[in-house]
């Protein structure tokens, strides 16, 4: 215990894990309508694509990757959530080639145009996340927040809306709703949160941080209203037990989040089996 | 209570998608308090007519022309299900609320009105004892309900039923055509596509039959003696 608050003295864990919380927040809660929609797999093939921007951005020493980053995947999500609308074989294939296309040139770039002496451990912690969470400067941390709190503040703006379209697009669309415009701005909220959560957990494990929560949640509540609450307990709460524990043990911040999200979801899983039959 | 001014109205009206025509010279109307039926075999044109009628495709000619409120949205529409619809988590009450959006504009939240429009829908379609169960854990005939219910909050004057009575056992298939047929009593225009010709020679008023072209619309006694009426009903319709 003593361990916990000599680390909680640094103000850099504490940015750290409230950065932590919030990005988890945001994730979760589009995630439940990602998951319900069939789209689960977006934010596993956005975030691929966000590595290979990433490597671009690293190759062309950009100040910010951010200013290369967030535009891509902001298109590449458009793109996708278009495509997969259209036919699901298509937008499939697409997202399978986009995901292995941008890892495969990203890693290419940054071996060919070598900018620093190890790349092994450059790929390695933007692949996973490495502890760069605890080195966030102050502009990174305001960025942070400021996103996130504009994305749960668009969440709640337009839960209706979500939970309309989410449903049934069909039957939106025939009332008059704009269903085209709220589609893209599920696509940009999302790779606006999977460029935020890439440096937190890496890009190969950020789509854990979208679906897990969601999915637990489904297991043991029966309205949206309820599942989206639970949602947001769970991924704040094991958010931040997974780095509380990947301080003290000395873990990967990102995987060390995902084991505990896993356990969460076993433990709902279990919790629903018994309560349903 | 009805008034002369049709509430669809279509005139040599081409449906298709993707730039591609499927049926043509459609032309038939809907007066208020109408309960048309439009049938035809698989592929027809008729859930692409529906469509055309829901603005979800755009007409590939000919005209159509619709009551003010109407073409603004003002249709409650009960689409087939969806397979992932059967799986998901939301209770009744918040499905049934969800047909109010249209008239929410900007505003992210109900109001007490829309809450109160909800609550009368589903006591008109019995389900309001549900109204805090899940969706995915009621049995088809209730899913149908209320998934009308829904429709009944975005119109009270007109519904389009896309095989309300698809995927029912026999039991729920009749008390869903007896509570359709309730709502038409009560004035509201029925538009419904049908498999089951039975049912639309037993409840229905008009008749439109299209396979690609137009092949019959009037009356459902003129229907069952039309050259096209007695082919397609076979010797099923005895009566």
């Amino acid at each position: 215990m003593s361990d916990i608050l000599y680390y909680f003295d640094f103000p850099f864990v504490r940015y750290a894990l409230v950065v932590t919380m919030m990005i988890a927040l945001c994730a979760s809660l589009f995630g439940v309508t990602l998951v319900l929609k069939r789209f689960s797999f977006i934010g596993d093939g956005l975030s691929h694509g966000a590595f290979g921007a990433f490597a671009v951005a690293a190759v062309l020493q950009v100040s910010n990757e951010l200013i290369v980053v967030l535009p891509v995947t902001v298109a590449m999500a458009i793109f996708l959530l278009r495509a997969g609308r259209r036919a699901k074989i298509k937008g499939d294939a697409a997202l399978a080639m986009v995901s292995v296309g941008a890892l495969s040139i990203g890693y290419l770039l940054l071996n060919v145009f070598s900018v620093s002496g190890n790349i092994a451990g450059d790929v390695c912690a933007s692949l996973f996340g490495a502890t760069s969470i605890l080195t966030l400067s102050k502009t990174d941390v305001i960025l942070c927040l400021v996103l996130s709190v504009a994305v749960i503040l668009l969440f709640v703006f337009f839960y209706n809306k979500i939970f309309a379209v989410t449903f049934d697009e069909d039957f939106a669309a025939a009332i008059g709703e704009k269903t085209e415009i709220y589609n893209t701005i599920i696509a940009v909220v999302t790779a606006v949160i999977i460029v935020l959560a890439m440096k937190l957990v890496g890009a190969l494990i950020v789509s854990a941080l979208i679906i897990f929560p969601a999915l637990s949640a489904m297991r043991t509540f029966k309205s949206f209203r309820g599942v989206t609450v639970c949602t947001a307990v769970i991924a704040v709460l094991c958010a931040a037990i997974g780095f509380v524990a990947s301080i003290i043990w000395e873990l990967p911040v990102g995987p060390s989040i995902v084991l505990v999200n896993i356990i969460s979801f076993v433990a709902f899983f279990c919790i629903g089996k018994c309560a349903g039959r | 209570m009805s008034n002369n001014k049709p509430q669809i109205k279509c005139n040599n009206l081409a449906l298709g998608y993707d730039g591609r025509v499927v049926a043509e010279d459609i032309s038939f109307e809907v007066v208020q308090g109408d309960y048309l039926c439009i049938v035809g075999e698989n592929g027809a044109g008729k859930s692409t007519l529906i469509k055309t009628l829901l603005k979800l495709n755009l007409p590939m000619g000919g005209k159509l022309e619709m009551d003010g409120e109407l073409a603004r949205g003002g249709i409650g529409y009960l689409p087939q299900q969806t397979e992932v619809q059967k799986d998901f988590p939301a209770s009744v009450r918040e499905i049934v609320l969800s047909g109010c959006i249209k008239s929410n504009g900007f505003r992210p939240f109900y109001s007490k009105s829309q809450k109160q429009l909800a609550c009368d829908s589903m006591k008109k379609l019995g389900i309001d004892n549900l109204a805090n169960c899940s969706y995915r854990e009621l049995s088809g005939g209730q899913q149908q309900r209320v998934l009308l219910a829904r429709a009944l909050c975005a119109s009270q004057k007109i519904l389009l039923l896309d095989e309300p009575a698809a995927g029912l056992d026999p039991v729920a298939t009749a008390e869903m055509y007896a509570v359709i047929e309730e709502l038409n009593k009560s004035g509201i225009t029925i538009v419904m596509v049908s498999h089951d010709v039975a049912a639309a020679m037993k409840y229905a008023k008009h008749i439109l039959h299209i396979s690609h072209k137009l092949l019959f619309f009037g009356s459902v006694a003129d229907y069952r003696v039309s050259n096209v009426g007695k082919a397609f009903l076979g010797g099923g319709d005895a009566q």
